[in-house]
């Protein structure tokens, strides 16, 4: 039987902006049931490192395989662009991303927002993708909340609607992006807490987070960036329990 | 009661003129721009330029002296055109261009460009995240465009494009250099035979007021429609 392909692997991801390289060759390996959380200071690259996952922002250098299928480059005036547009668009699908500030579209009620990507990116029938949005609205408790627009939610409900809408797409790797981050601390439990479980059922995740008891309690790996390179990776309680590096422990020092 | 000594007919089917005008010179208006402001808002250096050359002289030159330039201009260059078809390669066919068509071209042509400046507007006015989340779903650009950026475009666009179009509604009335017999040349053809100007401009004013007012409520209820899941007005 043959092997099944890795979810996610990326080798070697730099990128520039103007004349800063903010990613200067980082690599990670997401195997199935992974959760990988990347920490460090704001600046350390880890949002852009994340982006460069799904192509929102375009490596400069690196190659990047989705289950399996290495995503084509070719040189432009503009720079390196993916070659096969319609490559991406089938390798995105695979990859659902948590936004920190949720980009739940705002002119369609929760259930439309979950159902619109199976729908018309994956074709499922309109029938069977609103079935599954309501067993996945019960799932973040958010039965209620069906026919309501985003606006009207908290954050804490949007975030929690914006991960229904990811597990929608039962994608191979799920990208969280400060998840939290714009949230209010009192609403942040119920985020963490859908999140947790999602890890225990075996979901393959990569999250960019500052909740360092999210990364000890919840992941296979940590990695702790500074300045766009990894200065430290491995278990949680090696790297959260026991840093090596002078700079992560200080980041990881209280800061009062 | 008003007697319109006979002309009723003929004004009403100037209404005719000067609705279908209207709506079809909205359309083409309506693209024009939609295709504008992509070209200014693309990475072409050339579809910049030719974007931002088409909005500048539309805007510098009067829609008079642009309807008569398209319409014996456009006549003329089809003129050659059938000539030398007709010299070189004995083809006989000859194009006469039509009024209504030169018209709507013509109007369709200048509300292009200032619908384009109001397109540009309104899809810069939305949200980046939006987009973002389409193309992280595996959506084509053609599909974030059509379930994301126009819906959430349009609520910004329309106090521009119902502006834009109770101005169109009214340049319509210059077809009349042109030979067309919308409502307003109607009527100044029959106030001079008449000599009661009176007669014929009332009512002419009125039924641009009605088109006027009905076009503002469906412009309000379209505008409600795009607001939707924004709150607010």
């Amino acid at each position: 039987m043959a092997e099944t392909p890795i979810p996610l692997e990326v080798r070697n991801i730099k990128k520039r902006f103007g004349d800063t390289e903010v990613l200067k060759g980082l690599s990670l390996s997401a195997h199935k049931g992974d959760v990988i959380t990347l920490i460090g200071a704001s600046g350390s690259g880890k949002s852009t490192f994340l982006r460069c996952m799904n192509l929102l922002e375009q490596p400069d250098e690196g190659d990047l395989i989705v289950h399996g299928e290495e995503v084509r480059f070719r040189q432009t005036r503009h720079g390196r662009e993916p070659a096969d547009w319609k490559q991406v668009v089938r390798m995105r699908a695979k990859l659902s991303m948590v936004f920190q500030g949720f980009n739940l579209w705002a002119h369609m009620t929760l259930l439309e927002n979950i159902i619109e990507a199976p729908v018309h990116v994956l074709g499922k029938p309109k029938k069977e993708a609103i079935e599954q949005a309501r067993a996945l609205l019960e799932r973040v408790g958010l039965t209620a909340r069906a026919d309501a627009y985003p606006a009207q939610m908290s954050g804490g409900q949007q975030q929690r609607g914006a991960i229904a809408r990811a597990l929608a797409m039962d994608p191979e790797v799920m990208l969280f992006d400060e998840p939290t981050s714009a949230l209010d601390p009192e609403l942040v439990g119920d985020v963490l807490k859908v999140m947790h479980e999602l890890a225990e059922e075996g979901r393959t995740m990569i999250v960019v987070t500052h909740e360092m008891s999210f990364a000890r309690d919840v992941s296979s790996q940590v990695i702790y960036l500074h300045q766009g390179l990894v200065e430290e990776a491995g278990a949680p309680d090696q790297v959260l329990g026991n840093p090596q590096s002078p700079r992560l422990k200080q980041f990881l020092a209280p800061k009062y | 009661m008003l007697d319109l000594h006979g002309y009723g007919p003929r004004l009403l089917e100037g209404a005719g003129v000067t609705l279908q005008l209207a709506v079809l010179s909205l359309a083409l208006a309506i693209l024009l721009g939609l295709a504008t402001a992509s070209a200014r808002m693309s990475r072409g250096w050339l579809l910049q330029r030719l974007a931002t050359l088409y909005t500048t002289v539309i805007r510098g030159v009067p829609d008079l002296v642009l309807m008569m330039l398209l319409f014996f201009g456009g006549q003329m260059a089809l003129n050659v055109i059938t000539d030398a078809l007709y010299d070189r390669f004995g083809v006989d066919w000859y194009v006469n261009l039509n009024a209504f068509a030169a018209g709507v071209i013509t109007i369709g042509f200048i509300f292009g460009a200032y619908m384009g400046e109001t397109f540009r507007g309104a899809f810069m006015a939305v949200d980046a995240g939006q987009i973002e989340a389409g193309k992280a779903y595996g959506m084509s650009p053609w599909l974030v465009f059509r379930r994301i950026r126009f819906p959430q475009m349009m609520r910004h666009a329309l106090p521009g494009i119902s502006n834009n179009w109770m101005v169109l509604l009214k340049t319509t009335a210059l077809v009349s250099v042109i030979g067309l017999s919308d409502m307003v040349r109607v009527a100044a053809e029959a106030s001079r035979a008449t000599h009661e100007p009176f007669t014929f401009l009332l009512p002419v004013a009125a039924a641009y007021l009605l088109i006027a007012s009905v076009s503002e409520w469906l412009f309000a209820w379209l505008q409600k429609r795009y607001n939707i899941g924004f709150g607010g007005h």
